[in-house]
């Protein structure tokens, strides 16, 4: 590990002036993944600055239903709050079927958003990797790549985003608050925050420099919608997604009246599905009609040598999740209108 | 009580790089009730700093990268990797190592005492770990958290905690590894304890 300098911020705005007057800072939350990054050289910054007594650990009931985030709330904390387990059980799921108890303890919201893909070669600096040093090469595409991306991969970077809680995020049109010191904040759509890699696999999200995620915003959910989170990984526990599904489903008179789907394990964002969320919006969710929704979106899948597995995993965790929503959503078993 | 710990080695001595603020830290780290006064180079970790600087050879070193959990403390009362925490941010924190999970007087604690009735552990390696995980967990269950295999209707009652199952004393220690594979009699230790004590008990008896 480089040396480096430690500055404790304990306001947004001392956060960000420290950013603009240490070259090459970063700032650290629980620093679950920064850490180690560092011990494997790929992160050395000049300068960590630690936001975790920032004022951002707080829960906030909206005036519109919805929940306020704090940044810096662990993992843990946010998928055993009543209100979420309650309101947003995709979102609990997801924090749960993520690392370990250790890591969630520890772990910020804000972090969570802002880990790097776990692709071994960008773990490695003694591979080339685009996404470490832009223009390097991608030693993943003919290397090992079974866990990589299916969908939204580029020449340059095959990787997957490895976080769970992001694709409930996206799910759940939640927003991502961020604070850039100067200009006050700005919300982006979870959904937006992460990007596509293109020719910038570097570029993980929209974020910018200097700007400090303070919150993530979750909207209320219209009363009737269920959701859930389910993952495939190659052990019972404590292992990233090969492929993962964030569904929110709300039927009226049997027909979808509003669905979100998310894939995570997919791509380098977690995947939103609009094109099965077009085919199924307004239809009655029969198997068949599920079916053809989610083979609709994964049509665009371009799997590499090693991983067409992951599409059919997907495929069949989106089917069984659906059809399990609309087994219990509210105004599907029991019709109370006119039949289709 | 103030402890002036051994001297920190570095096989690098840090000098600062060009423009940049100083790369040691003053640090007060409480690890076990005791409070130690530490000048630190900004990188020694939680678990670096237990073995190498006061002498805490418990918590112990297996991936280095929070992946199989040997190094879990208790870091104000909830289960960390110290692997994976820079002592430099710990200041004010009330850690606890397996060192300090027995009495004082060397009377261990429930758990440690259900840990050789079950022979929850072969080559040891793995047991601190195991059992600060298992402190931590014990008392997220007590605070009703739910887990990844509790089924949804039990995880949206936050008035009646899920009961922990060996299915859900595995998962909730997903994250200490145990490479002699003794974890049926893990499982089984962990159960008991949790069936018959409170974790946070005071050790029952002193052990001959």
């Amino acid at each position: 590990m480089e040396p480096f300098a430690y500055v404790r911020a304990t306001s947004i705005q001392e956060a960000t002036e420290a950013y603009a007057s240490h070259p090459g800072a970063r700032y650290i939350g629980g620093g679950t993944n920064l850490v180690d990054l560092m011990k494997h050289g790929v992160e050395t910054p000049a300068t960590l600055i630690d936001l975790t007594r920032l004022p951002l650990h707080d829960f906030q009931e909206l005036p519109t239903g919805g929940l306020r985030v704090g940044a810096c709330v662990s993992n843990t904390d946010l998928a055993v709050h009543p209100l979420v387990r309650t309101r947003y059980p995709v979102l609990s799921q997801a924090l749960l079927a993520g690392a370990s108890g250790q890591l969630r303890n520890v772990a910020t919201v804000g972090g969570n958003l802002l880990q790097r893909t776990r692709c071994p070669y960008f773990q490695d600096v003694s591979k080339p990797c685009n996404k470490r040093q832009p223009g390097a090469g991608c030693a993943a595409r003919d290397g090992l790549h079974r866990d990589h991306a299916v969908l939204g991969h580029s020449a340059h970077c095959i990787a997957t985003h490895p976080s769970d809680m992001a694709v409930a995020l996206a799910a759940l049109d939640a927003e991502i608050e961020l604070h850039d010191g100067e200009h006050g904040t700005r919300r982006v759509a979870a959904a937006d925050f992460h990007r596509l890699p293109g020719d910038h696999p570097d570029q993980d999200t929209v974020i910018r420099p200097g700007e400090i995620v303070t919150a993530v915003l979750l909207p209320p959910l219209a009363p009737g919608a269920v959701s859930l989170y389910r993952k495939a990984r190659d052990r019972a526990s404590y292992a990233f997604a090969l492929a993962s599904v964030a569904a929110v489903l709300r039927l009226d008179d049997r027909r979808v009246r509003h669905v979100a789907l998310a894939f995570g394990g997919l791509a380098h964002r977690p995947w939103r599905a609009a094109t099965a969320e077009e085919h199924l919006t307004g239809a009655v969710p029969t198997d068949d009609a599920v079916g053809e929704a989610v083979d609709a979106e994964l049509a665009a899948a371009r799997p590499l040598r090693d991983n067409a597995f992951k599409v059919d995993l997907a495929r069949n965790l989106a089917r069984d999740v659906l059809a399990t929503l609309a087994r219990s959503a509210p105004g599907g078993a029991a019709p109370t209108g006119r039949r289709p | 009580m103030v402890a002036r710990a051994r001297a920190p080695q570095h096989p690098q001595q840090a000098g600062p790089r060009a423009g940049e603020g100083p790369v040691r830290s003053r640090v007060a780290l409480r690890v076990n009730g005791r409070t130690y006064a530490l000048d630190l180079d900004n990188r020694v970790t939680l678990l670096d700093a237990l073995r190498e600087l006061l002498d805490l050879t418990g918590s112990k070193k297996g991936c280095d990268h929070g992946q199989c959990g040997a190094c879990t403390v208790l870091v104000d009362g909830r289960r960390a990797n110290s692997c994976l925490l820079l002592a430099v941010t710990l200041d004010a924190s009330e850690i606890t190592t397996v060192e300090g999970l027995a009495a004082s007087d060397g009377a261990l604690s429930p758990l440690q005492e259900a840990f050789l009735e079950y022979d929850a552990f072969q080559c040891g390696y793995c047991t601190p770990g195991q059992l600060c995980s298992a402190v931590g967990m014990l008392r997220e269950a007590a605070a009703g958290h739910p887990s990844c295999v509790t089924d949804a209707a039990t995880a949206a009652d936050t008035a009646h905690p899920a009961a922990l199952t060996p299915e859900e004393i595995a998962e909730r220690l997903s994250g200490n590894l145990c490479r002699c594979g003794a974890y049926n009699a893990i499982t089984r230790a962990v159960a008991a304890c949790a069936a018959t004590e409170a974790p946070d008990q005071a050790p029952r008896r002193p052990r001959t």
